[in-house]
């Protein structure tokens, strides 16, 4: 599992930036969960949900995560976070490690990095009103006093689009669309350089999921953030994104500038997410190059390259190894023995 | 075009509110003809998925029927009685609902389930019944269905679960399918399966579909014809090359502008063009058109009368004051 493939030369963001280091680095991260089975919870089994991941963000960046449901993007989110330990493997802030960090120095690097959530019903306190969810990462944080800490959360919230009525408020009283403002808001009241976004419109219409993503945007320049935007609708990865890496049972299957990846797909998983995309264009025809079956269990991990039992291209050579994250072009990253430079 | 298969006239479902009736389904016209898959498009709310329910006289209370007519072949659906309307439910309208589990019953194998269908309106014997499901289970393209037969809803995926609904959906060969969000809780490469399989049974069984989705992609993909609704009401209803040539109301406009352009490389050289505002709430539409609160080309008029859903050119139907009706 902790091949050197990567560790040594862990995929770059492109045009190197002299004299800084990327904000992020995540090197061979991996978190197995334990599963009992059997009566007596005897036989130790493990579900892989990330298994030797290694990528970089850059200041101002934005780095799309895609992948189907169990592929592992939001262990993925949670480990970066750090709200979860990894089994192995690294995650380095501003060349600083996480993993290894004091509880005390954790807490302190936390101002830097946030989370948006996927379900702006289940991650604001129902019974707290606005205007305390909003203050409370500045009391945690012992920002302020009140009276500044009121300011500046009266300033933020013009910028996310809510009016100062919302302060008395419960999260209850507000539709999907303007809970996500408030989720987005309480990430952002601390000036963080990195905010990790899970699935952040999934859950809203699409017209405000397009709401949203305009105001996602508009903060990303703005206050210049880092940005990781997980989610498994590709067209709005697309829009958003930088770079892009692609999942496929806990690992990263490709990893490559964003129009290098969608124009130019190389690892057969991706083509086939990329052909499976319902386009909005009934003049568009369809060759859904359809993918078998359902991802393998990752309990039972299949030897060799994991996407093996659903690829149009296998060979027998792909059950040898699991193919390690390869550079087949400058910054685009491939994880398949049949794509070669 | 031939007799249709089944039409809607003026069907309006009222659910009680503290501020008196409120609208869920505003009396909205459609028809469907023999083949033919009609798209339902719309946010949550709008009434797309109650439109469907109504057809298998399924509101759930408080909601009611308050008006319409809704006539499948030569029959009315609403004035039909209740032991009537169970014959017909799955044997000759059926509905594949968006979470297969919550709709599969989870103590049952799902061998069982669909056998009971079949029994119950083919008057099959248990055997011919259990060998008509284990072809029914092949046709949909799960593998083993002899041994996926005894196996209980939460052993199977998503996808899988899905096409055991879809099987129950097509066990006795209804005339007319709704599909309510079919894909909405799978991934994307399962979705396309699944798109795939509804298009290849809807060809071999020669059944009517309707197709309820928010998602404007797959809409695309399947479906003949689309009416878009809003707040309840169509607003839109004509072909669906049609509508994403050249979409004539400002919410139809709105919703495809805010996606993503396919083809095109997105970031920063673009914002998208989301449609401000938010849906109003069941009982929250005022007088005058719907959509007036968040339409960029909103005038008096709008916010007075309601506009009429009228032609405003040959089979392309619009709900707007404003946009233009060609002579």
């Amino acid at each position: 599992m902790t091949t050197p493939m990567v560790s040594s030369c862990a995929p770059s963001q492109g045009p190197a930036q002299p004299g800084s280091g990327p904000l992020l680095e995540v090197r061979n991260l991996a978190k197995y969960f334990p599963v009992r089975s059997g009566v007596l919870g005897g036989t130790a089994q493990r579900v892989h949900a990330v298994d030797g991941v290694s990528f970089q963000v850059a200041e101002g960046e934005v780095l799309g995560l895609v992948g189907e449901s169990g592929c592992g993007k939001s262990t993925m989110a949670r480990l970066i976070l750090r709200l979860i330990e990894p089994t192995t493997g690294e995650v380095r802030f501003k060349g600083e490690d996480l993993v290894s960090a004091s509880p005390r120095r954790l807490k302190a690097l936390r101002r830097h990095f946030q989370m948006i959530f996927q379900d702006p019903y289940a991650s604001l306190n129902p019974r707290m009103r606005i205007s305390a969810i909003l203050e409370e990462p500045l009391i945690i944080h012992r920002l302020g006093t009140k009276t500044d800490r009121a300011a500046q959360v009266r300033s933020l919230l013009a910028k996310v689009g809510l009016q100062e009525d919302v302060l008395d408020r419960y999260p209850h009283e507000f539709s999907g669309g303007q809970r996500q403002r408030v989720g987005i808001a309480r990430a952002l009241i601390l000036h963080p350089q990195l905010i990790v976004a899970d699935e952040p419109v999934s859950s809203l219409d699409v017209s405000i999921q397009a709401q949203i993503v305009n105001l996602l945007q508009d903060l990303q320049v703005d206050y210049r953030l880092s940005l990781i935007f997980i989610a498994h609708d590709l067209m709005m990865v697309r829009h958003i994104s930088d770079r892009v890496a692609v999942m496929y049972l806990g690992r990263i299957v490709e990893l490559a500038p964003v129009e290098g990846l969608f124009r130019r797909a190389k690892h057969p998983y991706t083509e086939a997410l990329l052909a499976a995309i319902p386009v909005p264009d009934p003049e568009i025809k369809h060759d859904h190059l359809l993918l078998e079956g359902d991802p393998p269990s990752p309990i039972d991990l299949p030897k060799g390259c994991r996407f093996y039992s659903r690829c149009s291209r296998r060979v027998p050579e792909c059950l040898q190894e699991d193919p390690p994250l390869l550079e087949i072009e400058p910054g685009h990253w491939v994880a398949c023995p049949l794509v070669t430079p | 075009m031939s007799d249709p298969l089944l039409a809607v006239t003026d069907l309006t479902v009222e659910f009680p509110t503290p501020r008196g009736p409120a609208r869920a389904v505003d009396r909205v016209d459609l028809t469907l003809t023999k083949g033919e898959v009609l798209g339902l498009v719309g946010e949550s709310g709008c009434g797309k998925s109650m439109t469907a329910l109504s057809a298998l006289r399924l509101v759930p209370p408080p909601g009611r029927i308050t008006s319409g007519r809704i006539r499948f072949l030569d029959q009315d659906l609403l004035t039909l009685p209740a032991r009537a309307i169970q014959a017909l439910r799955g044997k000759r309208i059926s509905m594949i609902f968006q979470e297969p589990m919550t709709a599969l019953n989870p103590v049952l194998t799902v061998g069982e389930q669909i056998a009971e269908m079949v029994r119950l309106h083919l008057r099959a014997s248990r055997s011919e019944a259990k060998t008509r499901t284990i072809d029914l289970l092949k046709l949909v393209g799960i593998p083993s269905p002899d041994k996926r037969w005894s196996e209980y809803p939460h052993q199977l995926s998503g996808g899988m679960r899905q096409r055991v609904m879809i099987a129950m959906a097509v066990s006795c060969d209804p005339d007319l399918v709704f599909a309510d969000e079919p894909t909405t809780a799978l991934d994307v490469t399962v979705q396309a399966q699944i798109l795939d399989l509804l298009a290849g049974l809807r060809e071999r069984l020669g059944m009517s579909m309707v197709m309820i989705s928010h998602n404007l992609g797959v809409i695309a993909q399947v479906a003949h014809n689309v009416a878009v609704m809003y707040a309840g009401r169509i607003v839109e209803y004509t072909s669906t090359k049609e509508l994403f040539a050249d979409p004539q109301h400002p919410y139809t406009r709105g919703l495809l502008g805010s996606l993503p352009r396919y083809g095109e490389p997105g970031r920063r050289q673009q914002r998208l063009n989301a449609i401000p505002g938010t849906v109003p709430p069941l009982g929250g539409v005022g007088k005058g058109c719907a959509f007036a609160p968040r339409c960029p080309l909103v005038v008096d008029r709008c916010t007075r009368d309601e506009p009429p859903l009228e032609p405003k050119r040959p089979g392309h139907e619009t709900r707007c004051w404003v946009v233009d009706r060609v002579p």
